[in-house]
């Protein structure tokens, strides 16, 4: 088993370090604190500033049954130049795809700043032998993914079963070698912020780098009020052990004033150290477009039809 | 090349995310240079006169009248004479008036909104989401009580008391305007409202509104000025006195009413304790502990201003309500983005620096966020004290401004004895994840109102008023009716 880092209490595992107890989170409270961040008015420069880093931190993502080398081509191409015309415009993090088109995406990106992320697990559900998730797991890193999001066991976690989905995510850590992993907790499944919290302690505990919200595979995913719990436990790990843990929302985030929304809970959460696609991503498809249309706004005056923005 | 093109030129992009400033547009609102008395639904010239102005900047805004006894006397008189055809209407027309002043408030709420934060320093973002919405909504409620009298208070013939004489404070001036008018109002009364000498503008752009619903002239009138206004109305010929204010101001006029017959009701000051127990949510509470206390800049006579923590988790919330202060964004009462906004006058100022200074000299450690204050105007950083003994001034009188006390407590039994231990007793707040503590420490707080896992919650549905020095009678729901019908009522 890997060096684990730390452990919270109640999950009667062999390691006792310090990590913030796992309290408990008020929904009516917390949902009036997201509505209240929400309502952040962010205009001119400092919404630039805020369009510019949501392309920096975007995870273009395409995870589609139907995605071919071609089609992964295409999104690469978009992420390491998301609008031709305008070379101000920087590339995204990294771009996410099955294990299959890993090497794909890994030699189109070659060169650029961009990185390829491989969803692994049994993506989306997580319902397979540990064995065939490692497996897959160390298939992707072998075809050249720099970061791995893995999904929790939803069924082992709503059982009551944490020593489990803690296992799992220690042994998918070590088959990472050096990518870097994303813990998706697939928040819609949880059912209770309380449960979010939860999870988001128990993945970090054992050893993500990231916790990421969910698959985008089901209805009803990224949340604002869902984003600053995750925040907060992060934000409690690292007043504990000064442990950085990244942040990935996932899901529905289509619109450029939605992901302004979420930067603010990162900026007014976490503080400006977070605000580098190092520890903040966005999972999305297309939420790129919108913002590349809302840069050409602020720097033009006037909005342009959707035809001057490609689609891939 | 654009600007933005420059920027990007100079990479690396810069660190710090600083928000834009994201003002609300102030030409909404028309001021008059001069405002008269509002008497009889008409404008009177008045005798004397002051300046009132914006405490952001010290701008002056605009004169108003300083009512004369005389004038106050007149304006009774006129509310009296409207008095007969008033309550005379059935209670379903009054209630149409009442309903038609409600939507006008809504469909202006921006104007008042921007004047409110003019004219009072709150942030807009308060003004808009939290004091125009409920003013609005206690008009539409108290419009639903008003031909329903007979089945609020069965077999008691309630019946208007007459003039009621209503003096409000400077922290909700629209909406204690509504609290006032819009129950006396179904209940068939007419009124005369002096609005506080500071924030004197809503109310009288309120006229605007009476006079647009077309209310019957001399039921809504409005007189401006300072204490000696309030005063002559106290003395004039009034059915019953409503005041909402200080605890020294609320006993002399409970001393001078005595014996002459005029009901009275006072919310007065308070000094709540907003107890925070270990199991509690800590991130939420102390999201509630901040709204409790930096809420419209800590200027609520229900604000958490003593907290107590449970000790086994004082240093925790202690060091989470400091990190979320310094992200408290105090500035320009019209930005969107402002949190906490500025101090209402200069004689409220000098309080809190009064008091202030009080608690460093008692040996309580201060804290206050970074935050750059305007030069002008009235400002007073977000302050907490730790360390603060029970014995403390600033643990025992009320400060009205956005400073917090922290005290610790070991044991719910503890709590409830700290907490209780106050000549006031307005509100209290609990936060705790159990359910029956909850019901436990509210049977044994000794204050009206006792919010749970949340704070500075207001319905028009629900009574609010206080124990002991903060106060007698209730406003809100069906209680506040009571205080203005006369007949076996209360």
């Amino acid at each position: 088993m890997v060096q684990t880092p730390a452990l919270p209490a109640e999950f009667e595992l062999p390691l006792k370090l310090r990590l913030p107890r796992t309290g408990a989170v008020d929904q009516v409270a917390v949902e009036a604190r997201a509505g209240e961040l929400a309502k952040r008015s962010i205009k001119r420069d400092a919404k630039l500033w805020a369009l510019d880093l949501a392309i920096r931190c975007c995870d273009l993502t395409t995870l589609e049954g139907q995605d071919t080398p071609g089609k992964v081509a295409a999104l690469c191409s978009k992420a390491i130049r998301p609008d031709p015309t305008d070379p101000g415009v920087p590339s995204v993090a990294a771009v996410c795809v099955y294990p299959n088109l890993v090497a794909v995406a890994k030699e189109r990106v070659a060169g650029s700043s961009v990185k390829v992320a491989s969803v692994a697990t049994a993506f989306p559900s997580g319902q397979s032998p540990i064995d065939v998730k490692l497996r897959e797991v160390e298939d992707a890193v072998a075809f050249g993914a720099d970061e791995i999001d893995m999904v929790i066991d939803r069924g082992a976690f709503l059982s009551g079963r944490y020593g489990q989905v803690y296992d799992e995510i220690v042994r998918v850590k070590e088959a990472c070698g050096g990518a870097h992993l994303k813990v998706i907790l697939e928040v819609a499944e949880l059912g209770t912020y309380d449960n979010v919290r939860r999870a988001s302690l128990l993945a970090i505990a054992a050893g993500a780098d990231f916790i990421k919200t969910s698959t985008g595979k089901l209805p009803g995913a990224a949340t604002l009020p869902v984003h600053l719990v995750m925040l907060e436990a992060i934000r409690d790990v690292y007043d504990g052990t000064g442990r950085r843990i990244g942040m990935k929302p996932a899901g529905g985030i289509r619109a450029s004033k939605n992901a302004i929304q979420y930067l603010v809970q990162v900026h007014e959460t976490l503080g400006p150290d977070w605000l580098t696609p190092d520890l903040y991503r966005i999972g999305a498809s297309s939420l790129v477009n919108d913002i590349l249309m809302q840069i050409r706004k602020e720097k033009t005056g006037a909005y342009q039809s959707r035809d001057y923005f490609t689609n891939d | 090349m654009t600007e933005v093109e420059k920027r990007r030129g100079a990479a690396p992009v810069p660190r710090d995310w600083t928000y834009a400033p994201a003002p609300e547009s102030r030409e909404i609102v028309a001021l008059h240079e001069r405002y008269g008395l509002f008497v009889g639904g008409e404008w009177l010239e008045p005798t004397e006169t002051y300046t009132t102005v914006s405490p952001a900047d010290e701008e002056p805004l605009a004169t108003v009248a300083q009512a004369t006894p005389a004038e106050v006397t007149h304006a009774v008189a006129v509310a009296r004479e409207a008095f007969i055809d008033w309550s005379a209407l059935p209670g379903s027309e009054r209630a149409k008036y009442l309903f038609r002043i409600a939507r006008i408030l809504q469909e202006r709420s921006r104007e008042f909104a921007v004047l409110e934060s003019l004219n009072g320093g709150k942030p807009i973002k308060e003004s808009r989401d939290v004091d125009l919405p409920l003013a609005a909504a206690h008009f539409f409620y108290y419009a639903g009580w008003a031909d329903k009298l007979e089945y609020a208070f069965p077999n008691r013939e309630p019946r208007p008391l007459g003039v009621a004489g209503q003096i409000i404070p400077w922290n909700f001036p629209l909406l204690m305007l509504a609290w006032k008018i819009a129950p006396a109002l179904a209940t068939g009364n007419t009124v005369v409202l002096k609005p506080a000498e500071t924030t004197p503008l809503t109310a009288l752009l309120f006229c605007d509104v009476v006079c647009q619903a077309e209310l019957p002239p001399g039921v809504v009138n409005i007189v401006t000025g300072d204490g000696a206004a309030g005063a002559a109305l106290v003395d004039a010929d009034v059915d019953k006195i409503a005041f909402t204010g200080s605890t020294e101001v609320g006993k002399a006029i409970q001393r001078r009413l005595a014996g002459t017959g005029k009901k009275l009701t006072l919310e007065l000051g308070g000094k709540a304790a907003n107890i925070v127990f270990d199991d509690a949510a800590i991130d939420q509470a102390v999201e509630g502990i901040v709204n409790g206390i930096y809420f419209n800049q800590g200027h609520v006579c229900c604000a958490g201003s003593r907290l107590f923590v449970q000790e086994s988790v004082a240093e925790a919330v202690v060091d989470k309500l400091k990190r979320r202060m310094a992200t408290l964004r105090v500035g320009d009462p019209l930005d969107k983005n402002t949190d906490v906004g500025a101090i209402n006058s200069r004689q409220q100022l000098d309080k809190i620096e009064e008091l202030v200074a009080a608690g460093r000299a008692e040996g309580a450690e201060i804290y206050q966020p970074p935050c750059r204050l305007p030069e002008r105007g009235y400002w007073f950083a977000p302050t907490v004290f730790t360390n603060v003994a029970q014995s403390y001034r600033i643990a025992q009188e009320e400060i009205f401004g956005p400073v917090l006390s922290v005290l610790t407590f070991r044991t719910p039994d503890e709590a409830v004895e700290k907490a209780n231990n106050t000549p006031y007793g307005l509100s209290a707040g609990v936060w705790t994840e159990k359910g029956s503590r909850i019901l436990w420490m509210a049977e044994r707080l000794r204050a009206g109102v006792v919010w749970a896992n949340t704070y500075n919650r207001f319905d028009p549905a629900s009574p609010f008023g206080g124990y002991k020095e903060s106060g007698f009678g209730r406003e809100g729901g069906r209680h506040g009716l009571a205080p203005y019908l006369a007949g076996a009522v209360q």
